[in-house]
């Protein structure tokens, strides 16, 4: 009764024309991000940043949700077409779609993944608008400690997904706070590391930060090989599944479904962990595991469905909780700041329109995507062929431009292009840029949780630990740092990362 | 003397140091306060301290276990890319979108091994109009188009 109420409130905003319009824009940016390899959600969310300033707070934010679950429709369509994941969500999608493909199933592939997909986007708006209302109402009860202990949660779960060694990404994500406190201390107005740059007051800019390290330096890293990409895109005929093929896939997509859903929750969860976690059930609980890799429609169904209900329901802990959970999610965080909405509990009661209107979007966008993209799915083949010589100095333009408009200096474009060469840095050192980035959105929040939770027990740091709910959240992270260092887990955790190369 | 066997691990490790360490020097002059009434040096200090300690731990850790080479960093694409966006970044509000667009997009073209100079001037000068048309006529972004006009 609440729920429809509130949904009906929410499609009452998302079915304005202007805000239709606003998803369609973000749906179609989100798949063309996704169909094209070297440009991911995050740098592309960055560039768009700018020109969201004159907009609507939800036009906004629909807009830029619309790219994250966009990106997930168009990854799977150039996996199962040309063996190529868009996006790492895909990665798993390559395995059975591109085999269906070279079996001439590319139609049935396709639209499984699509009809998968809205099915998952159906399920996990219900799931957001059901799960929601009382995660904040929880979340309302936190204090300061209880917030801190569930940032450190957070930023810990974002490293279960960062490649190699877990020591690394702790430290990366210490860097990140850091990176974070750069400007004003909201609290004394003394600049912190701010090398007497005026420009620097404000922190860091985050599209600046993000820009650089996942748009310029994956760029640059692109560049440095010289080997020739060939694409020999199949005909796609007849998009229809047989009755046999639905028959299969529908468990698969009600399986992947659920696990998108829960694991899009967890910290650290989101489109990617959802996918391979998908297709790893598929395969052990299969009659037939043989049959996988050689063009199962259950390979094909489960993951993708599973990838978009996870891309969906990671906004929950974003939405209730003001929590990033993975580097998209981050980007998001900036985007309601630069509007003036601080995330967390309070949005659902003080911003109604926005959240439910967003979360409405998310159906109305799903609807679009499959609506769509099955026609169109001619023409994004036709854009993968674009050479990458005239992609790349293209998106650089845009970046850079974006970046510019920001507060119209040139110190930004500066800052990019140092963050950029830094984002190399990384990469040849394998630090992962991923947990900097959430850490570099909470830490001041984090500073400014510490210092409440601190100045209430009058310097007593065990406060963390004497309040149940700061307790449990921080037991837990203990456990996660625990259960990824175990050999067993840590194995297949690496194997997961050798097949995404 | 012990050798470095894991590089990447090394080297991180002691860029982690560097930086948490000239955190703490840098970080010095802001006060510290007390646990209970936190200055604007304390989390900072904290922050500095996890730092060094874990890039610490990660760059002996590069003297003990094996690991690959750090693959060769090819200076060309790098110094063009970064290079071209912050020639444009400072050049633009003098140069007008038009030109920096142009330039842009050749600097950058040649970073790539299949760089061909016609292609990208007649890309560079698509892009301009595009640019120009989206964002000063569309978005009304306040740039100018041509050079000197402010």
């Amino acid at each position: 009764m609440d729920i429809i109420g509130h949904l009906t409130t929410g499609f009452g905003v998302a079915l304005t024309p202007l805000n239709i319009l606003h998803a369609l824009i973000g749906c179609l940016l989100g798949t063309l991000i996704g169909v094209l390899p070297g440009i991911g959600p995050v740098a592309t969310i960055a560039m768009l940043l700018p020109t969201t300033y004159s907009l609507e707070p939800v036009s906004a934010l629909i807009m830029l949700a619309g790219i994250y679950y966009g990106a997930q429709y168009g990854g799977s369509t150039t996996a199962i077409l040309v063996n190529m994941p868009g996006e790492t969500s895909s990665v798993v999608t390559c395995l059975d779609g591109y085999q269906m493909a070279r079996k001439g199933q590319a139609g049935a592939a396709l639209s499984t993944a699509a009809l998968g997909s809205f099915f998952a986007g159906c399920v996990a708006t219900v799931f957001v608008a059901g799960f929601s209302p009382p995660l904040s109402a929880l979340a309302l009860k936190f204090g300061p400690a209880e917030y801190f202990s569930l940032m450190v949660l957070g930023l810990i779960g974002s490293v279960v997904l960062a490649h190699g060694s877990l020591m690394k990404a702790i430290a990366m994500i210490i860097l990140g706070l850091l990176l974070g406190i750069v400007g004003t201390d909201v609290n004394s107005g003394v600049q912190r590391f701010d090398f007497g740059i005026p420009e620097l007051s404000d922190g860091l800019g985050i599209t600046g930060v993000a820009m650089g390290l996942f748009g310029f330096a994956e760029i640059i890293i692109n560049l440095e090989s010289t080997e020739k990409r060939e694409l020999v895109a199949r005909k796609v005929r007849g998009l229809l599944p047989t009755w046999a093929q639905v028959k299969a896939a529908a468990p698969a997509v009600l399986r992947g479904t659920g696990i998108g859903s829960i694991l899009g929750i967890l910290p650290g969860g989101g489109a990617m962990l959802s996918s391979f976690a998908a297709y790893a059930l598929e395969k052990k609980i299969s009659k037939t595991p043989q049959e996988f890799g050689k063009g199962a429609i259950q390979g094909v169904a489960a993951p993708e469905s599973a990838n978009n209900a996870g891309a969906q329901t990671s906004f929950i802990p974003l939405l209730t909780l003001g929590i990033p959970e993975n580097a998209v999610m981050a980007m998001m965080v900036g985007a309601m700041t630069i509007h003036n909405i601080q995330p967390g509990p309070q949005v659902i009661t003080s911003n109604p329109q926005l959240f439910w209107g967003l979360i409405a979007s998310m159906w109305v966008g799903n609807a679009m995507l499959v609506i769509l993209n099955l026609p169109m799915i001619g023409m994004w083949i036709r854009l993968l062929t674009t050479p990458y010589r005239l992609l790349y100095p293209a998106i650089l333009l845009f970046c850079s431009i974006g970046v510019y408009t920001v507060n119209n200096t040139s110190f930004d474009v500066m800052q990019t292009a140092l963050f950029g060469v830094l984002g190399v840095l990384f990469v040849k050192l394998e630090m992962e840029p991923a947990p900097l980035l959430l850490g570099f959105v909470l830490g001041p929040m984090m500073e400014e949780n510490l210092r409440r939770a601190l100045l209430l027990s009058r310097g007593d740091p065990f406060v963390l630990f004497q309040r149940p709910i700061s307790a449990g959240l921080l037991i837990a992270a203990a456990l996660l740092i625990v259960v990824i260092t175990l050999p067993n887990i840590r194995r297949t955790r690496e194997e997961a990362f050798v097949e995404e190369v | 003397m012990a050798s470095i066997r894991h590089p990447k691990d090394f080297w991180s490790g002691v860029l982690f140091v560097a930086i948490g360490a000239f955190a703490l020097v840098y970080g010095s002059k802001y006060t510290l306060g007390t646990a209970a009434r936190m200055g604007p040096g304390y989390f900072p200090r904290i922050l500095g301290i996890l730092l060094v300690v874990l890039g610490g731990i990660i760059l002996i850790r590069g003297l003990r276990t094996e690991g690959p080479a750090v693959p060769r960093w090819k200076l060309r694409p790098t110094l063009l890319v970064i290079g071209g966006v912050i020639a444009f970044g400072y050049l633009v509000q003098w140069l007008g979108i038009a030109l920096s667009t142009v330039l842009l997009i050749v600097v950058a073209s040649a970073a790539s091994h299949e760089f061909r100079l016609k292609e990208a001037i007649i890309s560079g000068v698509l892009l301009a109009a595009l640019a120009s048309l989206v964002f000063i006529v569309g978005l009304g972004v306040q740039l100018p188009i041509w050079p000197f006009q402010h």
